[in-house]
């Protein structure tokens, strides 16, 4: 049995055909009845973001399979498969194990270490669950993706520093001050970042806010959002030693705010370090500022350069997830192999009981009157044979997935024994491991 | 004699793996190496711990007499400090600064070590371990003090420059960092102060005078000085941040001449020769 994927991503296929492929989340069990109708499909799950739509099957008949589910994704959003077909990928056997598992750690995300992704798939896998389309294998395979997304998640730091220029200002006034718990935030001027750059700082602990703006009203207004308190733009610079963090973006074709004001400043602080974030074009901070002890001043591009430095730092945990992975798809595919074993042994042993109840049966009208004790013990011998019989090649067959010439064990016992083929009694593999538990 | 080099080998041993982990846990950012390291800095303190106690039981003095037990003592009272920090604080990243340091005092005290003779008379006094422990447990608070503003100074460079290393995400807040430095200067101050003045008293039973103004009674006197300011500043004058780490060390290098470059470079009472007496 293996594992297939097809599907397009933002990698792949511009937005124009994303959305056209797109599954609306309120009526799942369509498409999903209609997948699993397809011939030589047994399981399937839909995951359908605004970045990427896949498909993920099981199936022991991989091309064909595929071709067919490429065509299932063409016909049922009524897009002529010659034009989709050109931005679909395809994975199988290992290679879809890997683009899954990578998938739901959001190393194929658009920005690395997203954490969306695993929510939506996990929704996708809710919506197989209803339906009942996500067999033995999807089960346990959407289960491991889940398990190693959150150990990528805990082991290594991808998804630790911020990709928005907001909230990477946030991340700066922690490595200045630990905690903004008892902080105080400034705004200068009223411009769209800053307000939400402050509503940041508020969700992260800061109690204060204090608003300046030339406008009075405006401050005021605003400050009525955050309750916090408007200052007047005529004397805001005396305030100034009571704030933590200033965020300014005003309108001012020069700098609102000189280097000796912020020396004088830091001295009524008591050398109290002071974060500045400068977002304004023209800026509005002397940049001479971040040469005082204790002033961090920040324009724009500072905070780019945050961000792509975080992005870099990203990547690099990126390759310490995929050998996580790496690591994870060896194990998966040994329990993938597993479950071919096992009706094979299932098999066995009931070929072999089959045979043993058959004789008895002959034996014991042969021997006519026989008492309760005989019976027993000719029972508990010949299963005990049977048993001895089994024991060597039932754990040469348990091992074999660790073996490079397992299948030829499986085949061999299959053909010597006469055992029937799973592929043709497909109840018996698949409902085997639920009998388990 | 044997047992004290095998167990001074293990105690160096966990101290160094201690530091491969936490070397680890910084450069490729591996939270587990962390946890390992911080179990080989407990097991280490543990041998080290078992180690000086045969040692006085062997001696019949606090084995602190010599150079060799001076250093390995200062990096046991290191460890132990930097281990109740971390309890606190949880700073894998100190670990990676304040390890070394201690596997270094260890391999010049297993360089220095030399069989115990007899101990000098003058030594001989229970003031000798009050004095020597005040002082080292002193020392182990600034040599945190030390690696804390070593650290302020790498953290508020990246932040002015605002070109971040690797190292940028793993060290802690300059506000953490700030809160080292203010905590074991308080902590080191007074154990210091006690150190000398014990060091005063019992002169003055040996010596019959307090002070007599020998190169490392000077030496401890101008860092004594050194840390007063700095606490000083602290404290009334709001001096904190990057100048209270600059200060941190100087403080500790001074610290360090006290210690070590008075006996290697001048001659005094203070001398590590004192067991040839």
């Amino acid at each position: 049995m293996n594992i297939l994927v097809v599907g397009l991503s933002h990698k792949s296929a511009p937005v124009e055909i994303r959305e056209k492929v797109a599954f609306s989340p309120t009526a799942m069990a369509e498409p999903l009845q209609q997948m699993l109708a397809l011939p030589d499909i047994s399981e399937g799950v839909i995951v359908s973001t605004c970045n990427r739509v896949e498909l993920y099957a099981t199936s022991r008949e991989c091309d064909g399979a595929i071709s067919r589910l490429k065509d299932f994704l063409a016909d049922y959003h009524q897009i002529a498969r010659d034009d989709l077909n050109e931005h679909l990928y395809d994975f199988q056997g290992e290679a879809a194990i890997k683009h899954v598992l990578r998938v739901a750690s959001s190393l194929d995300s658009m920005v690395i270490g997203e954490p969306q992704i695993l929510g939506q798939i996990k929704t996708a896998y809710g919506y197989a669950a209803e339906y009942k389309t996500a067999g033995v294998i999807l089960n346990r395979f959407l289960h491991k993706a889940f398990s190693v997304a959150k150990r990528v998640r805990t082991e290594t730091s991808i998804a630790s520093s911020a990709v928005s220029v907001s909230f990477a200002a946030v991340e700066l006034a922690r490595k200045i001050f630990s905690t903004l718990d008892d902080k105080t935030v400034m705004l200068v001027g009223a411009g769209e970042m800053c307000e939400l750059a402050a509503k940041h700082f508020v969700n992260n602990g800061v109690s204060r806010v204090l608003v300046t703006n030339r406008t009075f009203s405006k401050a005021e207004k605003l400050a009525a959002e955050f309750s916090g308190r408007a200052v007047s733009f005529e004397n805001f610079q005396d305030q100034l030693h009571q704030v933590d963090i200033v965020l300014s973006s005003t309108g001012a074709p020069g700098y609102v705010l000189h280097a000796d004001k912020l020396t004088e400043v830091i001295r009524l602080r008591r050398n109290k370090p002071m974060f500045l974030i400068d977002i304004a074009v023209p800026r509005d901070i002397d940049p001479q500022g971040n040469k005082l002890d204790g002033i961090y001043l920040y324009d724009v591009d500072d905070l780019q350069g945050v961000v792509q430095a975080n992005l870099k730092e990203r990547q690099k945990e990126a390759a310490k997830a995929e050998a996580i992975i790496e690591e994870e798809i060896l194990q998966f595919q040994q329990w993938l192999s597993s479950l071919e074993v096992k009706p094979t042994i299932v098999a066995l042993r009931r070929k072999l009981e089959e045979v043993r109840q058959a004789e008895l049966q002959k034996t014991f009208s042969n021997l006519g009157e026989l008492g309760k004790k005989e019976r027993k013990s000719i029972e508990a011998m010949s299963s005990a044979i049977i048993n001895k019989i089994l024991h060597k090649p039932t754990s040469i067959l348990k091992n074999a997935h660790n073996s490079s010439d397992g299948n030829l064990h499986i085949d061999a016992i299959r053909t010597l024994f006469d055992l029937p083929d799973p592929a043709a009694a497909p109840q018996n593999s698949d409902t085997a491991p639920d009998q388990d538990k | 004699m044997t047992t004290h080099i095998i167990l001074f080998k293990v105690t160096l041993i966990a101290y160094f793996i201690a530091t491969a982990l936490y070397l680890v846990n910084v450069v490729v950012r591996h939270e587990k190496s962390g946890r390992f390291a911080r179990w080989a800095l407990f097991g280490g303190i543990a041998v080290h711990f078992v180690n000086m106690s045969l040692r006085y039981y062997e001696v019949r003095y606090t084995p602190i007499a010599d150079l060799h037990g001076s250093l390995s003592f200062f990096a046991l009272c290191m460890i132990v400090l930097f281990l109740l920090f971390d309890m606190r604080y949880r700073l894998p990243v100190m670990g990676a600064f304040i390890s070394p340091l201690a596997v270094v005092l260890m391999i010049f005290a297993g360089i220095s070590h030399k069989p115990l003779l007899e101990l000098n008379p003058v030594l001989d006094s229970w003031w000798f371990p009050v004095h020597v422990t005040f002082a080292f447990l002193g020392n182990a608070a600034f040599s945190l003090a030390f690696c804390a503003g070593v650290m302020y100074l790498l953290q508020d460079k990246m932040l002015k420059s605002k070109r971040f290393s690797g190292l940028y995400y793993r060290l802690p807040s300059l506000a953490t960092l700030d809160s080292i430095n203010n905590s074991s200067l308080t902590l080191g101050f007074p154990l210091m102060t006690m150190g000398i003045i014990s060091g005063a008293i019992w002169a003055e039973s040996v010596w019959g005078t307090y002070w007599s103004w020998d190169p490392k009674e000077t030496w401890a006197l101008i860092t004594w000085f050194l840390y007063a300011a700095l606490l000083h500043g602290r404290l009334s004058i709001g001096w904190r941040g990057k100048r209270a780490a600059i200060f941190a060390i100087i403080g500790f290098l001074c610290l360090l001449f006290t210690f070590l470059g008075v006996n290697l470079l001048l001659t005094g009472q203070h001398t590590f020769d004192a067991l040839k007496g």
